[in-house]
This record gives structure tokens, sequence and C-alpha cells, in this order.
């Protein structure tokens, strides 16, 4: 069983929904991506979403774009990504992590050399934020032969078509973007959004997880009752910007990611 | 090559094109392809988008025999394709003018455009005035420096420019721009994509409504001359203007079609915008074609003197047209072009766009080596006004 099915299962069982924090790789600085994983965990993350940047991450609202920029900057390089989940692997075998970004890198690396590096270096999952089912049924058959979840998104404005292709490509989970924006935008209307997870959750023989849109702990916890999996990227990401070095980009984590867990970690109510 | 008929039914061609973009916004792409398919088979669009480019953009416009600078040359004989005369001084007027009709025709009240050089910014503000649309233009920091009269000029016209300071504060980063808003706004607003590139069926539907230059061109060169021309040659940034002048001349196979790049400070020194003579395929809003990246795929700064060319991608039909041999690409320097401005301006009495002096510089240069009963049309696609301040600054004169 993949690490990301035994989460899912064992969390079914808890009756409660996983909580996922977004950091991008290499922000704050190089050395933070590897204490800032076991931190997350250690503040109560379920799974670890990393991500990729990109020079053109046209999905993404301010704070994530500026995350980009900042480790590209660094000279952060999509080996220096994979080669930080394999030294988080070597004493953490369980936390799932799925790794977020754009077509471009992958390909220049090599779908196939990606895949298979991914998984050696202990990845459980990718999302590839421009790469839809349409284009995608080379790739995702790439990932999934090497043990690799392709996870794929689904918008409010997806119809029926699309989620039963997402239910026949996609696997591990299904990520469900809550709103019509970009990361970090907010979203007021959640009931409607439960209400068409619950749907989705019932329609696909996949997880739902929830993002964009999720801010606080309250947000949380109220989204953590109708799905799979919470995702929170931008709020943290913003906070993690300010931290001057990495102690205290890991006392951010602490705080935050404490707070969202207790908030996520309380058994649903409803089902 | 008798029956060339591009892209598929999802965007390809060949390899390239497609739709790689944010699951949010593939139903108003599939929203935006059946329009568009709908309102090319309805004859009161075209009828309506015929008139308004008698009306309001002047067309056609003159396929020019520039003789003096022909003469001079010594060789073939240059036409020039006066894409520059239309309202608002480029081609890039005859796509606004059409995606805004398809707009009002999609109930949409609110356009949203990125721009380099302004001109597609300036187009896009002229038609949603003439149509009554509210309209909203992306433009690079850097771009809104070196394009000030274009900044001023749309706002004149009641649009608002927004800049945009992320990444290499240029076009590609104007055009992330707008992917974002129409993501978040994609109910009530068309997004008019000012070149060829873009998901698919961007590539189609702007070179779709660029084609006319060449249907213009194909039959002013035989009226005029009495055949076919040797040569097409067009500058290429995203690429608009050439597929423009390129798409009804495919089927000719007699025809040589070029596409010339910007060059910049010279291929080897990395500074220019030159994906189809440098690059490699890649990904970048919206398509598969060839781009400016590092090893890595990160997309990579570029350089141009003229900002319309000043773009690390290409439409994707110049990619497969260029894969296919149907189409040449080569590069012009900022040198080349600069050179060329001053040649026409001198010789031809008209001051071209920097972004077609990089066509003119490569016609000036296989001229010569033609005979004289040959013939060149070259795509002059905007007029040089705009380009004024920028030519002046070089020769230390500040305007």
């Amino acid at each position: 069983m993949s690490r990301l099915s035994a989460m899912f299962a064992q969390l079914q069982q808890k009756n409660r929904a996983a909580l996922i924090p977004f950091i991008t790789a290499g922000d704050p600085s190089l050395t933070a991506t590897v204490p800032l994983m076991h931190a997350l965990v250690e503040s109560g993350a379920d799974a670890i979403e990393l991500g990729m940047p990109f020079s053109d991450p046209m999905a993404d609202g301010p704070s994530i774009q500026r995350a980009s920029e900042r480790a590209l900057g660094r000279g952060v390089k999509l080996r220096m990504v994979l080669e930080w989940v394999r030294e988080f692997r070597r004493s953490n075998r369980q936390t799932p992590v799925i790794l977020m970004g754009y077509l471009n890198p992958l390909e220049a690396m090599g779908m196939a050399t990606f895949a298979e590096l991914a998984a050696e270096a202990g990845v459980d999952g990718v999302i590839i934020v421009d790469l839809t089912p349409d284009e995608g049924h080379e790739e995702s058959a790439l990932l999934k032969a090497s043990g690799v979840d392709p996870i794929f998104l689904l918008a409010p404005t997806s119809g029926a078509a699309r989620v039963r292709t997402v239910r026949e490509l996609g696997s591990g989970f299904v990520y469900y973007v809550s709103l019509r924006g970009i990361t970090g935008a907010t979203q007021s209307d959640w009931p409607e959004v439960l209400q068409r997870v619950g749907e989705l959750r019932r329609e696909l023989a996949l997880p739902v997880a929830i993002g964009f849109g999720i801010r606080d702990a309250d947000t949380a916890a109220r989204v953590a009752q109708g799905a799979d999996a919470v995702v929170v990227g931008s709020a943290l990401v913003e906070q993690l910007a300010d931290c001057s070095n990495d102690q205290a980009a890991v006392q951010v984590v602490k705080n935050f990611i404490q707070a969202l867990a207790s908030a996520v970690q309380k058994p649903r109510s409803m089902q | 090559m008798d029956n060339y008929e591009l892209p598929d039914a999802m965007g390809h061609y060949g390899p390239y094109g497609g739709r790689f973009v944010a699951e949010t916004l593939i139903p108003a792409l599939d929203e935006l392809n059946q329009a568009y398919q709908e309102a090319q088979a309805d004859p009161e669009f075209r009828a309506e988008l015929h008139s308004e480019l008698r009306q309001f953009v002047g067309r056609p416009n003159p396929l020019y025999h520039a003789e003096r600078i022909s003469r001079r040359l010594g060789g073939a004989q240059i036409y020039l394709k006066r894409e520059d005369l239309n309202h608002t001084g480029a081609h890039k007027i005859n796509n606004a003018v059409g995606q805004a009709l398809l707009a009002r025709r999609m109930g949409k009240k609110r356009i949203i455009a990125e721009t380099g050089a302004g001109q597609h910014g300036v187009a896009t503000a002229t038609v949603a005035t003439r149509y009554g649309m509210e309209c909203l233009v992306y433009m690079g920091e850097e771009d809104i420096q070196r394009q000030s009269s274009n900044v001023y000029r749309m706002r004149l016209l009641g649009a608002q420019v927004a800049a945009v300071s992320s990444g290499t504060r240029t076009l590609k980063d104007a055009l992330n721009e707008a992917l974002r808003d129409w993501v978040t706004h994609v109910d009530n607003t068309f997004y008019v994509i000012g070149t060829v590139a873009g998901p698919h069926p961007y590539p189609a539907m702007v070179r779709d409504f660029h084609r006319v230059i060449g249907d213009e061109a194909r039959a002013q060169c035989l009226e005029l001359t009495g055949r076919l021309p040797d040569v097409c040659v067009a500058c290429v940034g995203g690429g608009s203007n050439a597929i423009g002048l390129f798409y009804p001349f495919i089927n000719d196979r007699s025809v040589r079609l070029i596409g010339v790049e910007a060059g910049g400070l010279g291929l080897s020194t990395g500074q220019h915008a030159a994906p189809l003579t440098t690059g490699r395929p890649g990904v970048l809003h919206g398509n598969r074609t060839y781009l400016m990246e590092d090893e890595d795929g990160q997309i990579l700064p570029t350089h141009s003197i003229s900002a319309g060319l000043d773009y690390p991608g290409v439409g994707p039909e110049h990619a497969y047209l260029k894969d296919i041999g149907r189409a040449e690409y080569v590069a012009a320097t900022d040198q080349e072009a600069l050179q060329a401005f001053h040649e026409l301006c001198r010789t031809e009495g008209i001051i071209p766009a920097l972004e077609s002096s990089h066509a003119l510089a490569h016609a000036f240069a296989i001229a010569p080596g033609m005979r004289s009963d040959q013939t060149i049309i070259v795509n002059l696609s905007g007029r040089g006004d705009k380009d004024i301040h920028t030519v002046a600054a070089l020769e230390g004169i500040h305007l």
C-alpha cells in the first residue's frame, strides 16, 4: 500500500481529514527546507506538499510567485528538490510527500527520468498545475509506472466528462481547487464548495483534498468537516517569507501548523 | 503540401500547441472554441467583421512597390504590405476587432489583454471603446517605462493599464498576470490574447483574424506582378503578423516563407529573443512550442531593441512549420534592424516599426542575390512613430 493510501485509510478510521501544508522548496533558504519538513510533521501535518519553483507560475498568486522567484534566485534546481526529499526520507518513512509544480522543468529533465528519480527519492505524488488530463496521458502513465501518483486538479468549472477522466487517470487523491482564481485568494462560499466536494467524493473512487483559499484555523476546521484533506499554502508561505533565519522559520511553522492541526484533527461531526 | 489543415481538434500542430493551463480555464476555452466555430460559420458575423475591417481599420491596405530601395539593392523587387497604415498603426487591430466582436457575441462585458510594446494594448483599448466594453491591459513595468507613449494612448482611450512587477517585468509576465485575471473572472471576462500563442483555440483564432494580411497580399501581388511572390518575409516575436502573411501561401510551395526573429545583441551573446533559431521545445503560456529556457526548464530573460519581439516563446504553428521545413526562421540583430529602419526612412519616406525593421533587414540582405524579375513581400507590420524615442536615445538625442 502506498504511503498516501495508508495515510487516508488510517485517517478514515479516525474519521478526520488530513492536513497538508505547502511550502516552496528553497524558501526561505536552501538549508531550511528539510528542517521545515520535519517541523511540519512534528507540528501535526499529515502529508507535505513541496513546491518546485518555476519562473512563470501562472496559477499562483503573489505570495507563491515571490517564493518561487526567491528560491530560483538562490539557485534551486529540480535535482536539489528531489535531494531534499531523499534527505527527509532518511529519518521519515511514513509521511507522504507530494511535489507540486509546472510541466516545463519536469520536461527539461525528461519525464521518464523525473518519474524514476522522484520515486527513488521517496516522492509519493506529483501535481502538475498546467497539465490537464487531456494532455497528460503519457505523463501520468510514466509516473504510475514508477509508483508515483499523478494527482489531478478539479475546479468548480469542471464538468461531468472531466470528472470521469480524472477518475480514470488520477490516483492518490484529487485536488479540488476551491475557487475561480489563483493561490492566495480568498473564498467565501464554503457551503457551495463543501457540497460540491461531497458529490465528488461519491463520484470519484479517490479521496478529495481542498486547496486554494484556506488561510486560518477556523476555515481549516470547517473545510475538514467535508473533505479528505485540507491544503494550506499561501498563508504559510507568506509567514515564512518574513523569517530572517531557519530557526525563526521552524518556529513559524510550529506556531501556525499546530493551530491548524488541532483544528483539522477534530473528528468529523457529520457523515 | 496541397491541403494543409491544422490544428487538429485538440489544437495540435504536430507535437506543438495544445492546452496547458490550470484546470479552471478548460471550460472557458471550450466555450470560447465553440463560440468561435459558430461565429466563423455565421455569415452575419463574417459580414460585420468584414465591414469593420473596411470602415474602422481602413482595409484593404496597399501592397506597395518599394521601387527606390529595390533599385538601390539591385536585385529582387521589394513590395511592402502596409499594415502600418491600419488604424492604430499596426496589424494588431485585425485580431483585436475580431476578438472584440466575438466577446460581444458571447455577452462578455469586460475584456483584458496583455501587451509588450503596447500595440496590442492600444488596439484592444481602441476596440473596447468602439464596442462599449470595460478594458484592462496588463503590461510589464519595464515595458511601461520604454513605451510610455503607448501607455498614455491606452489611458486616453479609456483603458486601465495595470503594471506587472513579477518575473522579468516584460511581456511574458504580463501574459501570466492576464491568465491569472482570467482564471479569477472567467465568468464575465474575455481575454484578448495578442499573438498566435496561448492555449487552443487562441493560436488558430488569432491566425484566422490575421490571415486577411496574406489573403490581400496574395491577390494584390497577382494583380500587380501577374504571379505569386518568390519570398514572403515577416518578423516573428509571438508570430502573429508572420502567420497572417504566411498562412494563405502555405499550399503555394514555390513561395519561400521566412520568419525573422530578434537577434538582439547577437545570437552568441545569449542576449536575444530567437527561440526558433536557438531554443528547444517546451511548454509555456498554455502551449507547447520552441522556448528560450535554461537547462533546468526555467524561462530565460530575453533582449530585443523592439519590445514587440521581446518574448521567449513563439506561436506553435511556427514551431511546426519550422520542423516540417515549410518556413525558414532566421534572426536579425538590433543593429541590423536599426540600419534597415534608417534605410527605409531615407529611401521610401516610411518610418517602420522596429519590429518590422527586422523583416526589412533580412529582405534587404537577400534581395541583391535575387533576379530583378523576382519578388519579395515584406510585411510592414507596424509604423515606427512609437519607436522614435528609442531610436533618438541611441543617437544621444532626448526628445
